[in-house]
This record gives C-alpha cells, sequence and structure tokens, in this order.
C-alpha cells in the first residue's frame, strides 16, 4: 500500500483539480497499478498528450522501477 | 548496420504499423502487448511487431525517440498512437479504425510480420 498513497499523492500534486483520481493496485502485489484521473488539465489534449501528462506525474517511480505495469484511463472535464 | 536507433526510427517511419512488443506475435510475453495486438488484429492493421527483449537497449532506445515510457507502444506511419491503454480505447471508439483507414486506406489487408533490430557490436 506504500506504493499506491505515493502514487496517489504525486498524481494529486500534478493535478490538483482531478474530480476523480483513483490508484487501485491490481494484483495485491504493490507493482502492477491502475490510474484513473478526471482533471480539466486533459481538455483539447489527444490521448497521447493525457497520458504523458500522466507518466510526467508518475516520472521518479517509473524510473526507479517501483511501477512494473500501468494502465491509465483519463477523462477531460469538457 | 546502421546504429539501434536509426533501425528503430526507420522501422517507425517506414511500416504502415509498427508495434514494440514483448514477446511475438506468436508468443507473446505481456499482457499489455497482448492487449495492444488484439486490438491492432480486430482493426485490421497491417502490423509489423519488434520485440524489445532480446537486448534492454532496444526499448532504452525507443523510449528516448518516442518519450514514451512503457511497452508496447503502437505507431501508425510514424505517429505514436499510444500503448495498450490508448489503442484499446481508440479500438473501441472507432477511433482506431478511422486512423487506419485515413493512412492506409479502407482497402488495407491485415497481416503480421516481425522485424528485429540489433545493437551493433
Amino acid at each position: 500500500m506504500v506504493v499506491t498513497g505515493m502514487l496517489e499523492t504525486l498524481l494529486r500534486s500534478s493535478f490538483p483539480d482531478a474530480s476523480e483520481l483513483a490508484v487501485e493496485d491490481r494484483t495485491g502485489g504493490g507493482d502492477h497499478f491502475q490510474v484513473t484521473v478526471t482533471s480539466g488539465r486533459f481538455d483539447g489534449l489527444s490521448l497521447v498528450e493525457q497520458h504523458r501528462l500522466v507518466y510526467e506525474a508518475l516520472s521518479e517511480p517509473l524510473a526507479d522501477g517501483s511501477i512494473h505495469e500501468l494502465r491509465i484511463k483519463t477523462r477531460g472535464n469538457a | 548496420m546502421s546504429g539501434l536507433s536509426e533501425q528503430i526510427k526507420e522501422i517507425i517511419e517506414n511500416e504502415p504499423v509498427s508495434v514494440f512488443m514483448k514477446g511475438t506475435p506468436q508468443l507473446v510475453m505481456c499482457g499489455n502487448s497482448d492487449r495492444a495486438l488484439r486490438a491492432l488484429r480486430a482493426a485490421g492493421a497491417p502490423v509489423t511487431a519488434v520485440d524489445v527483449l532480446p537486448d534492454p537497449q532496444i526499448r532504452q532506445e525507443l523510449s528516448a525517440l518516442s518519450g514514451w515510457p512503457t511497452i508496447p507502444q503502437v505507431f501508425i506511419k510514424g505517429e505514436l498512437i499510444g500503448g495498450a491503454d490508448i489503442v484499446e480505447e481508440l479500438y473501441a471508439s472507432g477511433e482506431l479504425q478511422a486512423k487506419l483507414d485515413a493512412a492506409l486506406g479502407t482497402e488495407r489487408e491485415p497481416s503480421e510480420k516481425t522485424a528485429e533490430v540489433a545493437a551493433t557490436a
């Protein structure tokens, strides 16, 4: 649960306006995650650009191997 | 033979649809690579698959080129379409088929082949 909480904190600071923000540990192993974010920051962006913002927010745990697998679901407010 | 980065770039730019994945279409080694491949098949894409597992450098060079940190990565005519989540989402909404139609025409034949890249010694 340590990593789950850390991912939530990182996402919250990158998407302070998020109306929906969830991190699910898909396997219970603490390294396969599903993140769901609904934020106005995604408005008007392509899915590639939206996911890039999530990757940026989570660049540290992605780089250091804390995240083995990441599934992303993003939505804008518009 | 040109460097690894150039070989990867050549595939991305010259193949109609390329997917950099873990394993091969015959032996997929990762659930996300499988999801991307299934969506491409369902959309009738001519797929050129590159296995990133033989050498960790392949993934490093690929991510340096694309700015995308995870595998799989799908490209249509040089444009990064995304990873498994995006490709599945675009397939479900019909946008993947529309992108393929626009880039390759509606008469395209679904197919599968593999390409290999290797670091020069």
